[in-house]
């Protein structure tokens, strides 16, 4: 059963709640600009957008702690800045440029920040399950209390590595959230076609591993299963399987006609279910913000993206002596 | 005022495409997210959306037309203040901009030549017989001794003393949280393994055999392998992948072969295939202390052999530099692993017929001692290679190739490469002989290359 999104005015505070709807917005601002980028020529192969998904990562960051630690796989921009790490920096290594996260080496699917504890970017569909329950591990091996957000998606819940990531981290109690993003489309197939059960939160059961259905475009119900998870976690109690029911409104990847579904469906999740303008709506009706201070945060945010935009477009190549540098430490 | 929408590229490699169909015409109001036009490629069709609000002010391009380049202007959409990122129009201005003009392209720099530590100076120094079973465990229990993040892994190697009884007595010295039995699930702990390493621990990760490992090969090699690179020097994995490789005996084609050269074609990994027990310890610990990930490839057939090791309390040799391990004049034989067994007794029948051959172990697969063989070379002018690995794209190859390159003047006949044979490995007695390397056949092919042939 899908917990109910939050309608009630909540606890968290006005800054908590402006952060929130910043966060998302800047995600939003982020790939909206990277698309143009890549429109543009300026960002080149596969670039996958995670507009749409902005409560899933936002909401969870919300309660992540010091020394936290989350990986996710290809769509990974929105996990980047919502967990700190520089849009600059991150649209730089999108367009290959030396000011990139990973010296414009690793490109979308491939950055890293030791810094902020996000162990990337992964572009091997599922092969970050496993490595995220290994950087769990050596959370439990050195005795600390911290848990780490693995995030994958969908298509990848049926893949066989999920599953022996799973058993071993039941077996060993290893303090990791498998959160699923589910928004329904593994690149092309729709879950009905790709999934012989379509609850993923239940896929753990078998191993024991509790679960449940979020909705996934409602950053406030996010944050609330989240702290429950990682409370879980945190006790020894782990690991937690986290379904976030969500949504992507762009292509798998920019090269995708998208044919698969109809433009009155993604229009209608937009118009309905949209986790910004829906959290905008909900914190005007609670009175939190007005229309202004909206429109100021647009104005910021926009600034920070044409920032990136231009420092992405500024930097330089990485030096043609980075080729042999990184190989081996 | 307006914006000039330009013609997007869709995928990697678009180059041109033409507008198919409008869905807007000039006047119209639109929204972000609203489908602007239908754009045709090669490959497909697709549609193409408003990135902010506005109002189509001109249609610059009508319906099939002949495809125009990516960039070219399509529209123009006057401004609500949102125009961030778009083109302020001015009418004259050509604003195709040719983005692959700021691709510079450098020759290719140099790749930096690999620094080589000397093995320690074993003088005054009283060894001791043992067997690599043995060397191996010592290494793995110094190195946990000496640091509690190392930690091992894999099928059976705690209850069970270790599959083939290299992992002995380390549960009892080091307990259940640093040896841990894993279940049957190589492409899962491997995984692990190396999201552990990630995260600064030492994971030493045993496979039963490294047959299994290719069910985990994607994370050796895309996570453990790469990461350092793709995140521009900033992600290390210190992790040791170890475990017996090639043929045992009798146990067919899923469970012989020597992934030497497959590991060795990685940029980012380490492979090392030891001969020796003392060799075994050294390496090992040193691939354990080393910040990237180590491919270590053991044998069965060599646990049980015996070899002197030096009695020292801390004994590593460094990765990366090979061992000659006997002086000669007339030939070089290059070997590894158990490679090196058969290099050894051919050797032996070639000085009976008095052929004094130098013998190398490479001991380091990658990074490769390619200075010691080549100077060996230079010396004795003549070079056969030995392994058990498959012929083509073999080690040998490479050393062949690095030969040509830096020593083609000094050589007098072209190199043999001895190799298993061409074939999955068959089961029966017989066959399974015929498919390995034989000593017949080095020394064959060593008399072959000395022109000794009656």
């Amino acid at each position: 059963m899908m917990k109910k999104s939050v309608n009630s005015k909540p606890k968290e505070s006005r800054d908590e709640l402006l952060k929130l709807y910043r966060e998302m917005l800047l995600i939003r601002r982020f790939e909206e600009k990277s698309g143009q980028l890549y429109g543009m020529g300026l960002i080149g192969g596969f670039c996958h957008l995670y507009i749409g998904q902005e409560a899933v990562v936002v909401g969870l960051e919300a309660i992540a702690e010091d020394g936290d630690k989350r990986i996710t796989a290809y769509r990974d921009h929105g996990h980047m800045l919502a967990c700190g790490m520089d849009p600059n920096g991150v649209m730089a290594e999108l367009t290959g440029r030396e000011g990139g996260f990973s010296k414009g080496k690793g490109g979308s699917m491939h950055m890293f920040s030791k810094e902020k504890n996000f162990f990337g970017g992964h572009g091997i569909v599922g092969a970050q399950v496993p490595i995220g329950a290994g950087i769990a591990f050596a959370d439990k091996y050195r005795g600390n209390k911290n848990v780490t957000f693995t995030y994958f998606g969908d298509g990848a819940a049926n893949q066989g590595q999920i599953y022996e990531t799973f058993n071993m981290a039941s077996l060993w109690k290893i303090p990791v959230i498998f959160v699923i993003e589910n928004n329904q489309y593994a690149m092309g197939t729709s879950i009905k076609r790709g999934s012989s059960t379509p609850d993923l939160y239940t896929r753990g059961l078998a191993f024991g591993i509790k679960g449940e259905m979020v909705d996934g475009m409602d950053v406030l119900a996010v944050s609330k299963a989240g702290k429950k998870a990682a409370d879980i976690c945190r006790k020894g109690q782990g690991p937690y399987i986290l379904e976030m029911k969500t949504y992507r409104y762009r292509g798998h990847s920019m090269s995708d006609p998208a044919k698969y579904r109809t433009r009155e469906e993604v229009q209608q999740v937009r118009k309905q279910q949209d986790p910004i303008d829906s959290f905008r709506n909900k914190m005007l009706k609670w009175k939190i913000a007005s229309e202004d201070e909206f429109k100021n945060i647009d104005r910021d945010i926009k600034k920070i993206i044409n920032e990136a935009s231009d420092f992405a477009q500024k930097s330089p190549e990485p030096d043609a002596r980075e080729l042999y540098t990184d190989v081996y430490l | 005022m307006g914006s000039k929408i330009l013609l997007p590229a869709l995928s990697p490699t678009m180059e041109v495409g033409k507008i198919a169909k409008w869905f807007v015409k000039e006047g119209d109001n639109v929204a972000s997210g609203d489908i602007l036009a239908e754009i045709e490629t090669d490959k497909a069709i697709m549609e193409f959306e408003a990135i902010s609000d506005g109002i189509v002010e001109k249609l610059l391009v009508t319906e099939n037309e002949e495809p125009i380049p990516v960039n070219s202007p399509i529209a123009i959409i006057s401004g609500d203040d949102d125009t961030s990122g778009e083109e302020e129009t001015s009418p004259d201005e050509n604003v195709t901009i040719d983005l692959k003009e700021s691709t510079t392209v450098s020759a290719v720099p140099e790749a930096p030549a690999e620094k080589l530590e000397e093995d320690l100076s074993l003088e005054n120094v009283s060894f001791k017989s043992q067997t690599v079973r043995e060397a191996l465990r010592d290494a793995m229990a110094e190195e946990m001794e000496r640091d509690e993040l190392v930690f091992l892994m894999g099928e059976e190697v705690a209850e069970y003393q270790g599959a083939y009884k290299v992992s002995q007595g380390l549960l009892d010295q080091f307990g259940f949280e640093r040896v841990i039995d894993t279940p049957i699930t190589e492409h899962g702990f491997t995984g692990l393994g190396v999201g552990a390493g990630f995260a600064g621990l030492r994971p030493i990760v045993e496979f039963m055999t490294f047959n299994f490992a290719m069910q985990a090969i994607d994370q050796i090699i895309n996570s453990a392998g790469k990461t350092l690179y793709m995140s521009g020097g900033q992600m290390n994995c210190p992790i040791v992948f170890r475990g017996p490789n090639g043929a045992a005996a009798r146990v067919a084609a899923q469970h012989s072969q020597d992934y030497a050269a497959w590991y060795s074609h990685i940029p980012g990994l380490k492979v090392i295939q030891p001969f020796s027990a003392a060799d075994a310890k050294g390496l090992l610990k040193s691939a354990i202390r080393d910040p990237n990930p180590v491919v270590f490839l053991e044998n069965e057939i060599l646990y049980n052999r015996s070899f002197d090791v030096p009695e020292l309390d801390d004994y590593t040799v460094p990765i990366g530099k090979a061992k000659i391990w006997k002086e000669g004049k007339d030939i070089t034989l290059v070997s590894f692993g158990i490679g090196m067994s058969h290099t050894l007794e051919a050797a032996r029948e070639l000085e009976n017929i008095g052929v004094d051959a130098e013998i190398i172990d490479l001991r380091t697969l990658r990074p490769l001692d390619k200075e010691t063989v080549i100077e060996s070379v230079k010396k004795t002018n003549r070079c056969v290679t030995i392994e058990e690995g498959f012929p083509v794209c073999s080690i040998g190859n490479h050393l062949s190739y690095l030969i040509m390159q830096e020593a083609f003047d000094w050589l007098d006949a072209p190199i043999i490469c001895c190799t298993g044979k061409d074939v999955p490995m068959p089961y029966a007695a017989n066959l399974e002989k015929l498919a390995l390397v034989s000593v017949t056949e080095i020394v064959q092919a060593a008399k072959s290359v000395l022109y000794l042939e009656e």
